[in-house]
């Protein structure tokens, strides 16, 4: 029998104190124990993206770290991406170029896109490209989905 | 797609980490690093260890350093930290063009460059340039301490000079001469995915002739190795088609490639010489450092 571990998760500002296993997901526990359903699960081997959230502002692959490792860290996910009726200027952009179809990538599409505008705000198109085919849409709208961070990204830069 | 249970241990010191490892090594027990290849590999269950110990809370194996001619890299530096170049010159520059083939963007968030030595897969970058640039790689236990060159380290795939008990803390780089070119390059069917062979080369020239050539090949056998034969057509040659053709026919001939399903060895043995010959290409196109 192995040990439970009393952690306490800081999820958007938000403090969740649960009792996981060791070898339990960040992503299963985000969703099952804190009730935030906002990050997807899809492979849960790292290939697909869809559980993509930040880490103390990088972008991470969700199910390939263990909630026991993540007490005292900044997580957010795409719940807290908008604030109160106003959507992010990324969620936005998403709408506008319509970067999603299915939309079950979105959630992971959205925080690798945060984390990367806000870690490189100066982005190449060509780095840009490169840093989005981290996740996988299997509806393949990668165009519109490139172009929508793009804009943002302009957006973004130019201010409010 | 979970991984099986463990017991996990959060280690706060080197000292910690290595005598909890000597500890549970004899019961499966592994160190966990940033788990880019790790915890898929739990996910699957082709590996169950019984006991992880977690060395990312160990501050000084963050340290990532250039003093004394000579560029540190502690156990938990990530692939992200090589984004920008850590050195001036050629080889800050090189490792910044390899770190990009690493994986994705998240991925490189994580994952660490010594992890990446310890898990010794034959189409990681940076076995490749531990092997080609001649890294001294540092190991401990609580019997102390060694160091292990590059090509002694790794062995073949996924097998490396480490004991079970014994954590990777740091590789260290000699900073090359000022006048040093590389040139790498590498060939996968998709973006992010594992190398199917890749190519490090570097050497210097003086009265228009190259010397101190190194060339080594990554992904194509069952782990990187230099390849004297090719370094030979280089050195005393003027940079060029000739010396570079020469020394890419070398690889060819030296190479004994894997095969898989989708890639023969005349295949991966074809890509190599080819990719050997853009890395030397790229090399004399590339300012001195």
């Amino acid at each position: 029998m192995t040990r439970k571990h009393d952690i306490t998760l800081t999820i958007n500002g938000h403090d969740h104190a649960i009792t996981v296993d060791a070898r339990r997901t960040l992503a299963d526990a985000i969703r099952d124990q804190c009730g935030q359903t906002g990050t997807h699960i899809g492979c849960e081997h790292g290939v697909c993206g869809s559980c993509t959230l930040l880490l103390d502002g990088v972008p991470v692959r969700s199910c390939l770290i263990f909630a026991v490792q993540c007490v005292g860290v900044a997580i957010r996910t795409v719940e807290g991406l908008a604030q109160g009726d106003e959507l992010h200027p990324l969620q936005r952009s998403f709408i506008e170029h319509h970067a999603l179809q299915c939309g079950f990538c979105t959630p992971g599409f959205l925080m690798l896109a945060v984390g990367i505008l806000e870690n490189e705000p100066d982005i190449s198109d060509a780095d840009l490209r490169a840093a989005l085919s981290s996740n996988l849409c299997r509806c393949t709208g990668y165009a519109n989905i490139v172009k929508a961070v793009r804009a943002a990204a302009d957006e973004l830069r130019a201010g409010p | 797609m979970k991984p099986a249970a463990f017991e996990y241990h959060a280690a706060r010191s080197v000292e910690e980490a290595v005598a909890t490892l000597a500890e549970v090594a004899p019961d499966q027990g592994r160190i966990l690093a940033g788990g880019q290849s790790l915890v898929p590999t739990m996910a699957f269950r082709l590996a169950t260890p019984e006991h992880l110990v977690d060395i990312n809370g160990i501050e000084e194996l963050g340290r990532l350093a250039v003093e004394d001619g000579v560029l540190s890299i502690g156990a938990c530096v990530r692939h992200a930290a090589f984004h920008r170049p850590v050195t001036d010159g050629g080889l800050g520059a090189i490792l910044t063009f390899m770190a990009g083939h690493i994986g994705h963007y998240p991925i490189r968030q994580r994952g660490t460059f010594c992890g990446s030595l310890a898990q010794a897969d034959p189409s990681s970058e940076w076995c490749l340039a531990a092997v080609t640039l001649d890294a001294t790689i540092t190991a401990q236990s609580t019997r102390g301490r060694r160091t292990i060159a590059g090509a002694d380290f790794i062995q073949g795939i996924m097998t490396t000079a480490l004991e079970d008990d014994e954590l990777l803390v740091e590789t260290r780089i000699a900073l090359p001469a000022a006048d040093t070119r590389f040139g790498f390059a590498e060939f996968s069917r998709r973006a992010g995915d594992f190398a199917l062979a890749m190519a490090l080369v570097s050497f210097r020239l003086s009265g228009g002739v190259m010397h101190d050539a190194r060339l080594g090949i990554g992904g194509a056998e069952d782990h990187p190795r230099r390849i004297p034969q090719a370094e030979a057509a280089l050195d005393g040659q003027p940079p060029g088609s000739q010396a570079f053709e020469a020394a890419a026919a070398a690889v060819a001939a030296a190479l004994d490639p894997m095969e898989d399903a989708g890639t023969s060895a005349q295949y991966r043995r074809e890509l190599a010489q080819c990719l050997a010959r853009r890395a030397l290409e790229s090399a004399a196109e590339s300012a001195a450092a």
